[in-house]
């Protein structure tokens, strides 16, 4: 079969795509981790039936839709609401009541992608009575996945799972309460958007916009290399206020970090690391 | 570690020897695991298919059968001869071209994460010849595109025989569409370290 016939792509290859999208949408791509990131460009050239190399950097290079299409499907968009049951039983038990005091909670979701997190994040707000006055800033590189926080529309196929993982991370509510169903879709109640600011942020060159409590940048580090995740991490650093809490994937760490120093990893053993100087 | 010499840099050698199973492959990879000794100048990647569960179970398991060092694999690890890399559920594991290991959480592939089939296709575009895979007892297909594109890499392609598999399912479509170097059973399993086309590979790779 001709289509079965798969692509190759070379390391070479790579860095010319890498190369191009730098000169000619000023985007870096050279500091995420290569394997993925080439795993990725080869499913899409299959998936989108390009004969050559050849015919795909051409289309990438003449065609501003068909690189917003390759931002989309290059970075990983795969998420969950109440994702690893046990952090956000943390985050409900010991980290909120802990913002309670403030005035005015600011939450950075960095790296959010379709906002299963951040809707997440506003359902744990909102049953600590903290929603009204917190501030839920959902940024990610791809404009289109921002669209979809906007939107708070989910496929109706994962309620049964996120319904589990939120009973399981201490809910107490009947999780349909918060989502009318439409067909095969959900869509979340809207005082729970209400508090949403979206914006595209590029951790790769954007800088720090504002000073936040809380930040929260799951499974997105394991993308990067060393360099961007010093370089992240440093601008996490200084986009928290002093006691302020940092967030990380079950699998990412500030181990072997230069602003491992700054902080002390939540007893529980989450990954939560609170700044301490 | 073998060591060559390259622009008078003493440059490590790689083997790697990476072992995919689901439903009814523990038995064969704690004998498989038992044979790991001393200075073999291998390094060893385990992907299983299993629930989230705390991976701490299996280091234990492994660990007491051999003196290879254990542990779940960490993003950016280097990968080092002597060492047992075990993927981490729910992640999919790839294998970087500075011999390191990146993870990964985008679509399961045959609706697995860790897929074997990822791991196996990353380590041969890595490894190359100095790779060997191993597909174990399992109940889908996963690992059978790996194989094929490490097979079309050079790397060595051992599949345990479906007759004494517990779940003959996956090792029987590996046999049916890759062609194997070696069908192991439990009687031959030392064979695998002495495959004569199994050979180190120096870093950087070639590139092709």
């Amino acid at each position: 079969m001709q289509s079965e016939q798969s692509v190759a792509l070379t390391d070479s290859q790579v860095d010319i795509i890498l190369t191009d999208l730098m000169d000619i949408y000023g985007y870096d791509f050279t500091n995420y981790s290569r394997a993925s990131l080439k795993r990725r460009i080869l499913l899409l050239m299959s998936n989108d039936r390009f004969p050559s190399f050849a015919e795909f950097r051409f289309r990438l290079r003449t065609d501003g839709d068909y690189f917003n299409r390759f931002v989309e499907k290059i970075t990983v968009n795969v998420t969950e609401m109440f994702r690893d049951i046990s952090f956000y039983k943390t985050l409900r038990h010991d980290i909120l009541p802990l913002l309670a005091a403030r005035p005015l909670i600011r939450i950075w979701h960095a790296g959010c992608s379709t906002g299963e997190e951040v809707y997440s994040m506003a359902i744990l707000l909102h049953e600590a009575n903290l929603l009204n006055k917190s501030l839920l800033y959902a940024t990610d590189i791809n404009p289109a996945v921002l669209d979809k926080v906007r939107a708070g529309i989910f496929p109706i196929s994962q309620m049964k799972q996120y319904s589990e993982n939120y009973i399981l991370s201490g809910g107490k509510k009947d999780f349909s309460s918060y989502y009318t169903a439409q067909y095969n879709a959900v869509r979340f109640e809207e005082y729970l958007g209400k508090k949403i600011v979206m914006a595209t942020h590029n951790l790769v060159s954007d800088g720090s916009f504002n000073e936040f409590q809380l930040i929260l940048c799951r499974n997105v580090l394991i993308y990067f290399d060393k360099p961007l995740q010093d370089r992240s991490l440093r601008l996490f650093y200084n986009s928290l206020e002093m006691l302020g809490y940092l967030a990380l994937g079950s699998k990412e760490s500030l181990k072997f970090t230069e602003i491992q120093q700054h902080f002390k990893q939540h007893e529980s053993g989450e990954k939560i690391w609170r700044k301490v100087s | 570690m073998a060591k060559g010499l390259l622009n008078n840099r003493v440059i490590p050698q790689h083997r790697l020897l990476a072992i995919g199973g689901s439903a009814g492959s523990l038995a064969m990879t704690l004998k498989i695991v038992s044979l790991l000794k001393g200075q073999m100048g291998l390094a060893v990647i385990v992907i299983f298919h299993r629930k989230t569960t705390d991976d701490t179970t299996l280091i234990h398991l492994f660990s007491e059968r051999t003196d290879f060092h254990v542990k779940e694999a960490e993003e950016k690890d280097e990968i080092l001869p002597g060492t047992i890399y075990i993927a981490p559920a729910d992640y999919h594991l790839l294998i970087e071209n500075d011999f390191t290991l990146s993870l990964d959480v985008s679509e399961k592939v045959n609706y697995s994460r860790p897929s074997i089939d990822i791991t196996f296709e990353s380590a041969a575009e890595v490894y190359r010849q100095g790779l060997a895979c191993l597909l174990l007892s399992g109940a889908n297909a996963d690992g059978v595109e790996g194989l094929k594109k490490a097979r079309a890499l050079r790397a060595a392609i051992l599949v345990q025989d479906p007759r004494c598999a517990e779940v003959p399912y996956m090792p029987q479509e590996a046999v049916n569409n890759v062609p194997v170097d070696l069908l192991v059973d439990d009687n031959n399993l030392s064979n695998i370290f002495t495959l004569p086309d199994w050979r180190p590979v120096a870093n950087p790779p070639e590139t092709f």
